[in-house]
Formats: structure tokens, C-alpha cells, sequence
């Protein structure tokens, strides 16, 4: 493995929220460097700021103070719609809750990043994305229509549509039982063999084990960052547990 | 993301909602529907008219008091006597035939049927000036206006709601108002419609409509025709001269107005487009509403997507492109709430123009000010709202409950 070019630099990286006359200090004096195609999992009581941090690495929002260079970029000096083409070519984020819209096909959620990117064979594409989710039978469907795994099946293959450098996934799990996290972990784990740099915030210990590197937050500060020993390969745990679901992914295809 | 991606995706948005885009699009419907309508109807009734008074002929004219005089104290009242018709003949030689006119609605039955109608009082030489040929029997003579006979004459249009078609009804007697009359003939079909429709008439001698019907003692109008349509201002000045010896105000002012085609059209032109001017008034209201709860529903639905908005955001959406999506739904939506305000309202101008009797109008400029209009609705009301979807940072819009 390569893990030669660093996507990630930060240094001395603080975060305040100001809320009436309360400062937050959400982020305090963060150092982190995170190469191309690691496999990061982000734990640390609730509070610590690990969405916050999350938000920043996603150039979702600004830090206060502090370096960040994204691929070699400092992104500080970007405006708002430069931050906007950077997501769009760098970044694919999956959140806790979806975030699918509602009453729009999966395919139609699936190629807007595509539209913002302005790439051409979108159905295609977007059509290519959901099969290696393994939804190839579902493109059709709205989110309503389908399960929690399954919508955030398509919602990653949404992340993974416009081939991003790296995969930002808050609590992807968070809503979802244990056999249907296995299956996304899985996909998570897959997309990392391919290549892609993945950062995942959990609460849980099991999940955080499916990464390569686990990183610890505690009252805004890193406190712990050490490679996963124990590492957890979520194929072969699925491959133990009784197969319930009938078209579970058979994301290994590359 | 290209236009025709833009249009789809605000497509999709507005039928993603199917109600509440039905519901907001009603009033520029109404809005468009309405300004369609009421151009197109106002325009029939104006068509409508000049084409009754263009049939009238441009060796008429008519003589009416002009009330506007009719104030100042001492001095003569602006009335029309059957004397001055006389005096007019005498003195003008260019006036072929003149006769005073009563009119008035009354209702007139035979046997089941019945119809609110017209009658016109007027000398037998009437139909000369109207033009009258005969259906069938004949006008009411000078004998009859003598001893104010109750006879009438009918006009085509009566005659068809009266009798139907059929029957001979020379020599029978129908009821105009409370009065039996006896109907001497029936007037050739003349093809009128709508407000002084010729075939809607019936036409009495001036006295027995003077006496028996209105209990009128002064006339309404002289209505007059030249031998020379030519001399048609010579002719007007001297009746002009004619009536004010016999009669003006204390101010020395005059008591009534000749009007000949030209100057009715004219009234009749500034009279229907102040009544245009003021049903699109009305209609731009009912946009203008339309065009509130546009904007209204905009908001509201940015408010409610604002969490798609930091979605759109996060994945690679610009402020621009997010601008434009919302500025582009709205304008989709007033576009086609316009095209069924046009289809809506031309379907309605079609459906009451016969109703009314007048001509169907539906004019292509208040059909592409309509389009241009609720266009600009879209773009005005939905500036706001998109403007403000634009400005959301991302990471608070997704965190928007
Ligand atoms: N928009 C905000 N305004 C003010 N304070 C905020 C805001 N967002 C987060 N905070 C504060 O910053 C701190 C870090 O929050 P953050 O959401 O990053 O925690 P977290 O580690 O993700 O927690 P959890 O595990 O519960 O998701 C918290 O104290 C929180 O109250
Ligand atoms: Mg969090």
C-alpha cells in the first residue's frame, strides 16, 4: 500500500462556536495527518467534537485558527462556491440519517453530484454506482420504499459516484442493526481496498475495529491515534452470520 | 448542471409536491385565467358594438338631450318634443326622413312563450331609416300612428322566441307588458347580436309607445337620415342651428347633441376601453395575489428543504446553481399556472362570448402580456426565497430541525 501522498495536513486547528456569551471550545489545537487511501475511524465521547472535526475535514465548515490543507490545498483562502467545487471533486460524505431526498428515485439521488459536476453518461454512471452497492435491482425506488440499510446504501453510492479521493461518513451505522452494519462496513471496507481514503466517526468499538487507524477525541483534543491491531474484515463475519436479507451486497466485484 | 438539467430537477421538485404545486399555482391560473377573460370579453362587447353601429349607417344621425346642460336654473330643460321633428324636416331639406324615438325594455308573451325584449316607438318612416324589408306582412302606417293603434311590428329575433319558426302570425295578438298588440308583420332577419340587437326589437308607433307603453311625453331621441351623406356636416349644423332657436339654458348653452357614426364609435371606443383599463386592473390584482402566495409558498418551502438545500450544498451545489434552482421552480410553476390561465381563460371567453352575444376575442397580446407577466411574477416573487436558500451555510442547513 502507498499511503505516500497525504490528503489531510492539519495543524494547530481550533474550532470555537459562540453562542450568546458562551464560547465553545469544540476543537482545540487538532494536529492530524491522513494519507490517501487509509481507512481512519474517529471515537470519542459525545461532545468531544468529532462532528465538528468531521465538518472541517468535509470543508463543510471553517475552522477558527489553524492550518488545513486538503490534497496539498489550503483551503482557508477558498470562498464559498470554490468550497463547493472541492466537495464536489474530492469529498463524498454519508451521514448518520441519509439524507436522501424524499419522493425522488434512488437513481435521481444517486446522479446529483454528477449534475453539480456537470459529468456526462450520469444514468450510466449513477446506475454502475447503486450496483456496486448492490441496490442494481432497486434504482427505481424512492427512499420511502426502501430500508434504512438499504437507502444508505444508496446514499453511498452517492458519496462514490463522482469517484471522490475521500469518503467522510458520520455515524453512518447510527441507525442501523448490527447485521445491516456489517453489510455497510463491508462496502466501506471494499471502497478503502480500491483506493479511497475513508474517514468514519462511530461510538462503536466493533465498528471503529473495521478501520486501519483509530483516532481518539476527547474535550476537543486528540488524545489517542494508533493503528487497529485486531482488525475486523466484515466479509468474513457476514460469511458466520445467518443470511437473512437474500440480496445482500456482493460488493467484492472490482 | 445545464438548463435542461435545471428545468427536470424543478420539474421534479414541483411534482414531488403535487398538491401544494397545484395549490400555488391556482392563483396565477386565476390570475392569467382572469386577465385573458376579461380582455377578450371587454374587446367582444366593444367589437360587438362598433359592428351594431357600423350597420347603423353613415347617412344617420341622432339628436339626444344632453343632460350635462340640464343644470343651471331658468331657461329651458334638456328635453326632445315631437314639435322639434318637425321643425328639423322643415328647416333642413337635406334631412331625408327624421322621426322621434321612445324605447324601452318591456316583457313580451304569447301564449307559453315569453321574452324580455326592446320596443322601439318611432314613426312609420322608421323603417326606412332601419331599413327594414318585411318578412312577412307589413309596417304600422301613418293611420295607425294617427290614432296611437295598438300594433307592432316584430323583429326577426322576437319573432323566433315568440313563434318559434312557423305560423303565420300576421293578425295575432301578443302581450307587451300588461297591453294586448296586435302584430302586423315581421322584420327580415338582419344578423345582430348583443346589446341593440336590430332582431331583438320590436317597433311600435311612436305615440302608442309614447302613450299606451311608457307613459312618455317627451321623446328619447330623434333619430334622422340625410338624402346626402356627403353634406352629412352641413346637414348637422343646420339641425344644430334649428333646435338651438327653439331652446337653450339660461347660460345660453346647448340642450342636446347630433351625433352622427364617426362620433358614436368614438363613445362607444373610450367608453369600452375605460371598461378594459378597468377589468385588467382588476385581473392584475388577482395576480399580483397570485404572485404573493407564490412567494409565500416559496418560503415556506425553503424553510422546509432547507435541510436538502445543505444536502445540495455539501455534494457540490453552488450558491448560484441553488439560486437558480429555486428562482426556476418558481418561474416554472408561474409558467404553467400562465398556460392554464390562457387555456382556462381563452376557454372561458369561448364558453360566455355565445352566451352573451358577442364576438369571440382572444387577443394575442393580452395573451403574451399574460405569458410575459406571470413570468415575471415567477422571477419577482422568487428572487426572495431563492436568494435566501443560496445564503445558507451548508453545515447549519443540515443541521436544521
Ligand atoms: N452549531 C453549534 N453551536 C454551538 N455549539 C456547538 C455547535 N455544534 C456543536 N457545538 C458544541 O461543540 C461541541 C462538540 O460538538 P460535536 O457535535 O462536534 O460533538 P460530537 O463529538 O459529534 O458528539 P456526538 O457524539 O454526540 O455526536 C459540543 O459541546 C457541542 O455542544
Ligand atoms: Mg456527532
Amino acid at each position: 500500500m502507498s499511503e505516500t501522498k497525504p490528503i489531510i495536513e492539519i495543524e494547530d486547528l481550533s474550532k470555537d462556536y459562540v453562542t450568546g456569551e458562551n464560547i465553545v471550545h469544540a476543537l482545540r489545537s487538532v494536529n492530524l495527518h491522513i494519507n490517501e487511501g487509509e481507512f481512519v475511524a474517529i471515537m470519542g465521547p459525545s461532545g468531544s467534537g468529532k462532528s465538528t472535526f468531521m465538518n472541517v475535514l468535509g470543508c463543510l465548515d471553517r475552522p477558527s485558527k489553524g492550518k488545513f490543507l486538503l490534497a496539498g490545498q489550503d483551503v482557508s483562502k477558498l470562498n464559498d462556491d470554490e468550497l463547493a467545487e472541492l466537495r464536489c471533486r474530492f469529498i463524498g460524505f454519508v451521514f448518520q440519517s441519509f439524507y436522501l431526498l424524499a419522493r425522488t428515485e434512488a437513481i435521481k439521488n444517486v446522479e446529483m453530484p454528477l449534475e453539480y459536476a456537470g459529468a456526462k453518461n450520469r444514468y450510466e454512471r449513477a446506475k454502475e454506482a447503486l450496483e456496486k452497492v448492490g441496490l442494481g435491482q432497486r434504482i427505481h425506488h424512492k427512499p420511502n420504499e426502501l430500508s434504512g440499510g438499504q437507502q444508505q446504501r444508496v446514499a453511498i453510492a452517492r458519496a462514490i459516484v463522482n469517484d471522490p479521493v475521500m469518503i467522510l461518513a458520520d455515524e453512518p451505522t447510527g441507525n442501523l442493526d448490527s447485521r445491516v452494519s456489517e453489510e455497510i462496513m463491508a462496502l466501506f471496507q471494499d471502497i478503502n481496498e480500491q483506493g479511497k481514503t475513508i474517514v468514519i466517526v462511530t461510538h462503536e468499538e466493533d465498528i471503529a475495529r473495521h478501520s486501519k487507524r483509530l483516532v481518539r477525541f476527547k474535550d476537543g483534543r486528540i488524545v489517542s491515534d494508533e493503528p487497529v491491531k485486531d482488525r475486523i474484515i466484515a466479509s468474513e463475519m457476514l460469511a458466520k452470520m445467518p443470511n437473512l436479507d437474500e440480496d445482500v451486497p456482493v460488493a467484492s466485484a472490482s | 448542471m445545464n438548463v435542461q438539467d435545471q428545468v427536470n430537477s424543478a420539474l421534479r421538485a414541483i411534482a414531488a409536491n403535487k398538491l401544494r404545486s397545484m395549490l400555488t399555482m391556482l392563483g396565477v391560473v386565476i390570475g392569467v385565467g382572469s386577465v385573458i377573460a376579461m380582455i377578450g370579453i371587454g374587446q367582444g362587447t366593444k367589437e360587438q358594438s362598433l359592428r351594431n353601429l357600423q350597420r347603423m349607417g353613415t347617412d344617420m344621425l341622432i339628436v339626444w338631450p344632453n343632460w350635462r346642460n340640464g343644470h343651471v336654473h331658468g331657461g329651458s330643460v334638456p328635453v326632445l318634443e315631437k314639435t322639434d321633428v318637425r321643425a328639423i324636416v322643415r328647416n333642413v331639406p337635406l334631412v331625408k326622413y327624421a322621426t322621434g324615438q321612445v324605447g324601452g325594455s318591456v316583457t313580451a308573451s304569447y301564449a307559453d312563450s315569453t321574452t324580455n325584449t326592446q320596443v322601439t316607438g318611432a314613426d312609420p318612416n322608421i323603417q326606412y331609416i332601419r331599413n327594414c324589408q318585411m318578412l312577412e306582412g307589413r309596417f304600422y302606417n301613418n293611420a295607425d300612428e294617427k290614432v296611437s293603434k295598438r300594433v307592432c311590428v316584430l323583429g326577426f329575433k322576437v319573432y323566433q322566441d315568440l313563434f318559434g319558426m312557423g305560423t303565420d302570425v300576421v293578425g295575432r295578438t301578443i302581450r307587451i307588458n300588461q297591453d294586448n298588440f296586435k302584430v302586423l308583420g315581421v322584420v327580415s332577419y338582419k344578423g345582430g347580436s348583443g346589446f341593440w340587437n336590430p332582431d331583438d326589437q320590436i317597433y311600435t308607433p311612436l305615440s302608442t309607445a309614447m302613450e299606451r307603453l311608457f307613459g312618455k311625453t317627451k321623446l328619447d331621441s330623434i333619430d334622422i337620415q340625410v338624402a346626402n351623406p356627403k353634406l352629412m356636416i352641413l346637414a348637422q349644423g343646420q339641425i344644430e342651428d334649428t333646435l338651438d332657436a327653439l331652446r337653450t339654458n339660461a347660460a345660453g348653452q346647448r340642450l342636446f347633441m347630433v351625433l352622427n357614426q364617426g362620433d358614436m364609435i368614438q363613445q362607444a371606443q373610450q367608453q369600452s376601453s375605460l371598461l378594459g383599463i378597468l377589468l385588467a386592473g382588476i385581473a392584475s390584482v388577482s395576480l399580483l395575489v397570485g404572485g404573493i402566495g407564490i412567494m409565500n409558498i416559496m418560503l415556506v418551502s425553503v424553510t422546509e428543504r432547507t435541510r436538502e438545500i445543505g444536502l445540495r450544498k455539501a455534494i457540490g451545489a453552488k450558491r448560484r446553481t441553488i439560486l437558480s434552482q429555486f428562482l426556476l421552480e418558481s418561474v416554472v410553476m408561474c409558467s404553467i399556472g400562465g398556460f392554464l390561465g390562457i387555456v382556462f381563460g381563452g376557454g372561458g371567453v369561448h364558453l360566455v362570448a355565445p352566451l352573451m352575444h358577442v364576438p369571440t376575442i382572444v387577443n394575442t397580446q393580452a395573451v403574451l402580456m399574460a405569458v410575459l407577466f406571470s413570468l415575471f411574477v415567477g422571477v419577482f416573487f422568487g428572487l426572495y426565497p431563492a436568494i435566501r436558500a443560496s445564503r445558507l451555510q451548508p453545515i447549519e442547513a443540515l443541521r436544521f430541525e
